[in-house]
């Protein structure tokens, strides 16, 4: 046992090369962990981003409204049909707007006042309360609340969307009188120490600029304007409310950063807003009506309902066409025809067709389906079938290779039994090859659900207020009516479009679990 | 097993009992100038071969020597390779199956075929005997299905060992039972012919002996082929033998004939281990 050659394993060379490779190997595995982070780093930053956007238009302010159904002003003679008062929007938003005046009467007999104060409410929003009311006569002349979303500015104001505000609260205001030249003033000893600071402070962060922000001081339901100050003394213009509002209270401060001139919101709509607020009279809910209505140029009235359906309908036309179609061509391909030149070339022509650009497809369909056709512009139908090309040729290629993954031993068996080729290819090869089959079809829908170039082309993207009633009628899509929403010019539609592309990630999720699940339960079992 | 072959109400066994018939009875099938091409590449040379009824006839070779290729050509399953040119005459019931008036459909219910592989369908036990029957409408009623599939499984001596878990899969079976479940599915159909393609290579020793005990039952009332690699198998089971080399017939006759005294170098060297 002495003469035991010295172990081979150990020697300098081996020691080496063995640290050279576990070196590559650590090295490799911190790619990958780098590549996979960086994928989901991405994902992540887009889901937040798109998420976080929408999350503000999962909820919006409406604002309650208890009028009296005056026939006078819905239903005048001569115009008291129900169809007349489902038309009479003119004559709801009078109600609405004479509602408010009542709420706030300093508004009267100032034109601009007026109709800044009738811009609260959308003159379109008193739709649903029209029809609704069309739909049950017997509430003309009745007292009646009904809800109505507030302006969208307004709207993202209260998000506060539209402007970096600092508050502060003051101290006592022991009185609250009208001067002589119209202003309020406010007085207390110290009352307002801490907001001479806080101006002091933004002065210092951004200069003179800061002299062009409104200062808004409010108490209940009454707000005014801030023209002078000093550490006891205090006088502004009032917007809302009466000088006596404030005697006796502690008002709120607000500084807004951006001057009034460059807001589409005015300081006297945010003191009618705020005063609504207080009252009681504005509320925050789920803003369903993201799903229950139809495209509209204001977006606290728009939904995504229509575009739903359009693409409900188009993806209902695509299924039926790609899917059989698909399925039957990989078959025939893959277990039927004969292998030669012909094949060959419509194998390499498939494989061509599923890199071609969506947007041939598009210009594809306007000319053939459009123009030889003579088919309906704008319609799912003439959508669902362009997408259908689009997709044919993935949907082959994985049905292809979900027929290729089974077993050639299981055709045999079959065709040992006598069963025809046929047969063999319907009860046993089908089945096996179904899920992936299946898998390779769904992707393919969802790649199709999230086009949008080729829907652009046939027209599906005409502003549509009618919920589609079927697969000819016009309609718009989802990722179609991303791109509309993402090219207005408003802020409020922002969040409403991400809210829309929320709502399609949702049908892709739904579509991609549904693959996750027929892998899970079907896939390789024999 | 022996009494549940008395039990069957089999038709083919009608005629003598031919239990112990060694050797050539008449022949079931007449193979007569059999040429097999792959596009250009010959791979059978002009073999002409009787294959007696109700005994097992082996073909032994070295591999590649066209052993499975001659095999397909005796139910058509060349015709499912592309390439695949078989020409020659292959008399079976007075008639050519190589006529192109034969449905090779048909065709393949007479001659039942197992393969190197297990290759259960992934369906049940049940499913997988009864789909043969089911194709063909043997069985009017559920009860004539579960006879049949209960018979098949008896003969492949497989009952036993399943008749508790017929609706499981049929690959969750072991590799013996596999094969022998791919043999009562053959059986189902009520083939007259079955040929098997080394159907033990796969198997374990114990599950090969099964296998061949099977085969040395089921020769009683079928004509058997088979392709084997191992000598001492084709000794074990049959009755006949082919040499196979190089896609010619070098030497056939009885299998004690064969190994005992072939009369041709070839068979003589291959047997005793000089090529192979
Ligand atoms: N599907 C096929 N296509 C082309 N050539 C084949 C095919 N099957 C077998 N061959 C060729 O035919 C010859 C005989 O093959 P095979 O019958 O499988 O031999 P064995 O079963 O005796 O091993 C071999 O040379 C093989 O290469
Ligand atoms: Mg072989």
């Amino acid at each position: 046992m002495t003469d035991v050659p010295p172990a081979p394993f150990r020697n300098e060379k081996a020691l080496k090369r063995l640290k050279k490779r576990r070196a590559a190997d650590t090295r490799f595995r911190l790619y990958g962990l780098s590549a996979i982070a960086f994928a989901l780093a991405a994902l992540s930053l887009l889901l937040v981003s798109i998420l976080s956007q929408a999350i503000s238009a999962a909820t919006y302010h409406v604002v309650r409204y208890d009028v009296v159904l005056d026939p006078a002003v819905i239903a005048p003679a001569g115009k008291d049909k129900p169809a007349d008062v489902a038309r009479n929007i003119d004559g709801f938003y009078e109600l609405l707007r004479s509602n408010l005046l009542q709420t706030f009467p300093d508004a009267q007999g100032n034109r601009l006042a007026t109709r800044q104060l009738g811009d609260l409410v959308t003159r379109l929003a008193v739709l649903p309360v029209a029809k609704a009311v069309a739909a049950n006569p017997t509430q003309i002349g009745q007292e009646l609340t009904v809800k109505v979303p507030l302006n969208d500015d307004l709207d993202l104001y209260l998000k506060g969307a539209v402007s970096p505000e600092a508050r502060v609260k003051l101290g006592a205001v022991e009185q609250g009188s009208e001067t002589a030249t119209g202003q309020v003033r406010l007085s207390g000893p110290n009352a307002f120490k801490g907001l001479q600071s806080l101006i002091a402070t933004q002065r210092a962060e951004v200069g003179d600029a800061a002299d062009a922000r409104s200062i808004l001081v409010t108490s209940g339901t009454a707000t005014g304007r801030v023209v002078s100050l000093s550490a006891d003394n205090l006088e502004m213009d009032l917007l809302a409310g009466s000088a006596s509002d404030f005697q006796g209270t502690r008002p709120l401060a607000r500084i807004i950063a951006l001057p009034e001139a460059q807001r589409n919101v005015s300081d006297k709509q945010i003191a009618w807003t705020l005063a609504l607020k207080d009252m009681g009279r504005i509320s925050r809910v789920p803003h369903t009506s993201l799903l229950t209505n139809t495209d509209s140029t204001y977006p606290e009235l728009a939904g995504a309902l229509a575009a739903i359906v359009g693409s409900l309908l188009t993806m209902l036309v695509t299924g039926f066409i790609a899917i059989p179609v698909g399925i039957f061509a990989s078959v025939y391909l893959e277990e039927f025809a004969p292998r030669n030149r012909l094949t060959e070339i419509i194998e390499v022509n498939i494989n061509n067709l599923a890199a071609v650009p969506s947007i041939v497809f598009g210009l594809l369909g306007a000319a053939v389906f459009l123009g030889f056709f003579g088919l309906p512009r704008s319609a799912p139908l003439v959508g669902g079938l362009v997408l259908a090309l689009l997709t044919l040729p993935t949907i082959i290629i994985a049905s292809r290779a979900a027929l290729k993954s089974v077993p050639p031993s299981i055709r045999a068996a079959a065709l040992a039994v006598g069963a025809s080729r046929m047969q063999s290819v319907f009860h046993h090869v089908l089945p096996v090859a179904g899920p992936g089959i299946f898998t390779g079809a769904i992707l393919g829908m969802a790649r199709a659900l999230g086009e949008t170039a080729p829907l652009l082309l046939i027209g599906m993207v005409a502003f549509v207020a009618d919920v589609p009633s079927g697969p000819a009628d016009e309609s718009t899509a989802l990722p179609v009516l991303v791109y509309s929403w993402a090219t207005h010019a408003e802020r409020a539609w922002e969040p409403m479009t991400a809210a829309v592309i929320v709502i399609l990630l949702m049908f892709l999720i739904t579509m991609n679990g549904i693959v996750v699940f027929l892998r899970r339960r079907f896939e390789r079992r024999w | 097993m022996e009494s549940t072959i008395t039990e069957s109400r089999e038709t083919i066994t009608a005629g003598t009992s031919m239990d112990e018939t060694e050797g050539l009875t008449y022949p079931r099938i007449e193979c007569k100038n059999i040429n097999v091409s792959y596009g250009d590449k010959r791979a059978i040379f002009d073999i002409s071969l009787p294959i007696p009824d109700r005994s097992v006839t082996a073909l032994i070779g070295p591999s590649g020597c066209g052993k499975s290729t001659f095999l397909r050509c005796l139910n058509r399953m060349n015709d499912t390779i592309e390439s695949c040119k078989v020409t020659g005459e292959i008399i079976m019931d007075g008639e050519n199956i190589n006529d192109p008036d034969i449905d090779p459909v048909l065709l393949r219910s007479r001659v039942g075929m197992v393969f190197q592989k297990p290759n259960p369908f992934p369906k049940s036990i049940f499913d997988n005997i009864a789909y043969g029957p089911r194709i063909h409408g043997l069985a009017a009623t559920r009860e004539d299905l579960d006879e049949m599939v209960e018979k098949s499984l008896r003969r492949a001596g497989l009952w036993e060992e399943v008749k508790d878990r017929l609706s499981s899969p049929g690959n969750s079976l072991s590799g013996g039972q596999q094969q022998r479940l791919c043999i009562a599915r053959a059986i189902a159909v009520r083939p007259e012919v079955i040929l098997m393609d080394e159907p033990c290579s796969a198997l374990d020793p114990v599950a090969t002996a099964r296998i061949e005990e099977l085969i040395d039952e089921l020769r009683k009332r079928y004509c058997i082929v088979i392709v084997t690699h191992s000598m001492q198998q084709a000794a074990r089971v049959s009755q006949r033998t082919a040499f196979f080399h190089l896609g010619e017939l070098v030497e056939m006759g009885d299998t004690d004939q064969i190994f005992t005294n072939p009369r041709e170098r070839r068979t003589e060297d291959y047997i005793t281990g000089r090529f192979g």
